[in-house]
């Protein structure tokens, strides 16, 4: 027997138990739900804020093989695609390999380091960490150093300019690399470039990334 | 009166017993019996590598020759357990290599595997000859080198779904040319270009090749070339199907897959044109497995077009993009179809209404014989699992993923209990079932009740109490692996029968109401037993009051306590 609104939900229904905690909202149900016999309730589900890793940027880092888990990470990227869709709550859906599934083609994105006379392309897909991809990028512009925030005090500067790598994203906007999580940033990176240190010496974070504070 | 046969004569019966657990069984007989059969047993399962060492395996087992281990726990799949948890395949490794086991079998699932390792491997092992990595990580392209380059004999490398570091590497080029014994050759996962030339002389120089399932990287000339040469396949995995379908390269392809007349199973399509589908119609005819669970660019009439080609199939992995009616088709076309599985194509979107409880119905109707389900869907009713338990009694695994994880039924509003109730109470072999949507301590009444042969649970933002875990504690008797997430069940629950956890494999909870005492308190009690507790927080103290809830527990039963490789995050009591 279906409701006549069809799939919305109605506050109570005529048992008299109490529904509110089942209307479509936002999260998940919060802590008020009662217990059919009305009896105390021993627990309740977790609500929304405590299971939305809110903090997106504490997620693994790499090994020192530069792996790391990055598929299924529930974080707010399509969040960000589709206004108004709930945040998402970490590990759930339970599917491994979204990544791989969803991807409809490769991501090659134009490289530009300040004082080259050409640019390169790199295939996000190809990575799975920062590590890996600023190792990469290393090997292509191999005369520079590029600013890297979790080795820092063993990196060799070459010829004494470092470079940080930063990306335009979706909004057009120049971010920092390495402040959300990989999947994120692969998402959204539509373009990078390796900015000499001296234009951004005044901009250089006290905070490194949150991806690079583990090491 | 078999006591007084000579051993050669039992171990000679043994060998006709294959499956370990018959084998363990045969092993529990008698002294004799139980001698008899460690000397003779090849083949070793070993579901959780932290219940037992390397050393007492062999101790064991001496003459083990294949050997299968699995590592983390099953949520790692989904980012729940810290990258850096366990699992670690060397150790293993060094110590079967130290005592001159002939291992010729490695099967791996969810473990670190190190690029040390798998050289390890090659260099010592004289006759391996399969390694299989399911949802493995830490190796590289180097690893690889190095089986491809040492394993003389090598017959079998499948990779699948393992996160490999391989854009830097040519692996595949250091098969050397005395290698021909291939059976099975599967890198699918790995992102990174492969020499072709050195892959279509493998191909060539292995005539026992049956299986071969290419990454990404390998264009459409390269596969008609390989099909050329292997016309022999029995499983084939297509990396990128981009071509024109009027071209020459078309009609070469065509002509190519029409002479492989033994695939059974097709899986692929990393990258696709759609347009060009209809080349593979020959051999639709012939496939029991049909993998398009990595082809988003498949779907709508081309897809259902194609899978009109397959009447008989018996495994189908789909994206959900096929939409109800595209599972209408599968239903009417697929008669003996037994395992579906239908995976999120955008698991984040919001409102792409792909499949429901429809679709599942329809084929629920159609495939009778089906008894193995992964479904992710928008919604699900009561109705629509009363229906389909009625209709497919055999079940032995069920696995529902609600994509809003606590959704009533959208025609009623009331939890799930009933239909998860009805699959349980009709489905008398099933032995795995996930449940979601929203759902109450009901739901776990019936399944105590009725699950008997139930193995493996996974619970995710269910119940209302206690009694909800006491109820599947107290009711499945076979019970080896259950796993939780957000679910009220709290200390009552966990100490109520703690020697249950003695006769699983593992209790994972996770975003529970077990509290430190409570999970202290299991550890004091059942010394078998490492209770892990995984704390991801900055917070790097464990001076936490008994009080305090636990993020994540996950125990085990173990002959060999408490491991020593457990990173900061983990603490074992």
């Amino acid at each position: 027997m279906s409701s006549e609104n069809g799939k919305r939900l109605p506050e109570t229904d005529a048992a008299g138990l109490n529904y509110e905690a089942t209307e479509l909202t936002l999260g998940l149900p919060g802590k008020s739900r009662v217990t059919s016999d009305g009896g105390a309730r021993v627990g309740s589900k977790r609500g929304f804020s405590e299971t939305v890793d809110l903090s997106l940027g504490e997620k693994k880092d790499s090994n020192k093989l530069g792996q790391t888990q990055t598929q299924s990470q529930i974080d707010a990227r399509e969040a960000a695609k589709s206004p108004g869709s709930k945040a998402q709550v970490v590990g759930w859906p339970p599917v491994r390999g979204y990544a791989k599934r969803g991807k409809k083609s490769c991501k090659y994105v134009k490289v530009a380091v300040d004082g080259a006379p050409y640019l390169r392309k790199v295939d996000l897909d190809m990575y799975n960490t920062y590590q890996q991809l600023l190792t990469s990028l290393e090997d292509m512009f191999s005369c520079f150093t590029i600013r890297n925030f979790l080795n820092e005090k063993k990196m060799e500067q070459v010829n004494g300019i470092e470079y940080v790598p930063t990306y335009e994203d979706k909004d057009g906007d120049w971010m920092l690399v390495g402040d959300v999580p990989w999947q994120m940033f692969a998402e959204s990176c539509k373009r990078i470039r390796l900015m000499k240190n001296t234009e951004t010496a005044e901009l250089a974070p006290r905070t490194p990334p949150k991806w690079s504070r583990r090491s | 009166m078999m006591n007084y046969f000579p051993d050669e004569v039992l171990e000679h019966v043994f060998d006709f017993i294959t499956c370990h657990k018959d084998r363990n069984s045969v092993s529990l007989v008698c002294k004799s019996w139980h001698r008899i059969e460690r000397y003779s047993r090849r083949r070793v399962f070993i579901g959780n590598c932290y219940s037992i060492s390397p050393e007492r395996l062999i101790a064991r087992f001496p003459g083990v020759k294949s050997l299968t281990l699995k590592g983390k726990p099953h949520f790692a799949d989904f980012n729940l357990v810290p990258y850096d948890w366990g699992g670690f395949v060397y150790p293993w490794i060094k110590v079967l290599a130290e005592t001159g086991i002939g291992l010729e079998e490695l099967r791996l699932k969810r473990m670190v595997v190190s690029d040390e390792s798998l050289e390890l491997i090659s260099k010592t092992f004289v006759n391996f000859q399969s390694l299989v990595l399911v949802s493995c990580d830490g190796f590289s392209a180097d690893g690889l080198a190095a089986i491809a380059a040492n394993c003389r004999f090598l017959r079998e490398l499948d990779l699948q779904e393992n996160e490999v570091d391989d854009h830097r590497g040519h692996w595949l080029s250091c098969f050397p040319e005395s290698c021909t014994s291939l059976v099975s050759l599967n890198f699918a996962c790995l992102k990174g270009e492969v020499n072709l030339g050195a892959l279509e002389r493998l191909v060539s120089r292995s005539p026992n090749l049956k299986s071969l399932r290419l990454n990404r990287s390998v264009p459409l000339d390269t596969l008609q070339k390989l099909l050329m040469r292997a016309p022999q396949l029995v499983d084939l995995g297509i990396g990128s199907y981009v071509h024109d379908p009027s071209s020459e390269a078309s009609n070469k392809l065509k002509h190519a897959i029409q002479r492989c007349k033994s695939i059974m199973s097709l899986s692929g399509f990393l990258e696709v044109a759609p347009r060009c589908m209809s080349a593979i119609y020959p051999i639709c005819g012939n496939l029991t497995t049909l993998n398009l669970s990595y082809a988003p660019g498949i779907h709508g009439n081309k897809l259902t077009k194609l899978i009109q080609h397959c009447r008989k199939l018996q495994r189908l992995w789909i994206l959900d993009c096929i939409g109800d009616k595209g599972l209408g088709v599968v239903a009417s076309t697929c008669k003996e179809l037994q395992e579906l599985r239908v995976f999120p194509s955008d698991p984040f979107g919001a409102g792409n209404d792909a499949v429901t409880e429809e679709g599942l119905v329809l084929v629920s109707a159609g495939c009778p014989k089906l008894n193995s389900l992964l479904y992710f869907c928008q919604q699900m009713t009561n109705a629509a699992l009363i229906t389909v338990a009625k209709n497919c009694p055999n079940f032995i695994r069920f696995r529902l993923c609600i994509l809003d994880p606590v959704r009533p039924d959208p025609v009623t509003n009331q939890p799930l209990d009933e239909g998860f109730g009805a699959i349980v109470q009709s489905c008398k072999r099933l032995k795995r079932l996930s449940l979601s949507g929203l759902l109450t301590d009901q739901v776990f009444l019936y399944i105590g009740m009725y699950a008997e042969q139930l193995e493996m649970l996974s619970i995710a933002f269910a119940a209302d109490s206690d009694k909800g875990m006491l109820y599947v504690l107290n009711g499945c008797k076979k019970l080896r692996k259950l796993e939780i997430r957000d679910c009220p069940f709290g200390n009552a629950a966990l100490l109520e029968d703690v020697g249950k956890y003695e006769t699983m494999r593992s209790l994972w909870m996770s975003s529970c109401e077990v509290t430190l005492g409570g999970c202290k308190t299991v550890a004091e009690m059942m010394p078998s037993l490492n209770v892990e507790i995984i704390n991801e927080s900055d917070q790097t103290e464990f001076n936490l009051d008994d009080g305090q809830k636990v993020d994540k527990m996950y125990l085990y039963r173990t002959l060999v306590g408490h491991r020593k490789d457990a990173p900061e995050s983990v603490w074992i009591l």
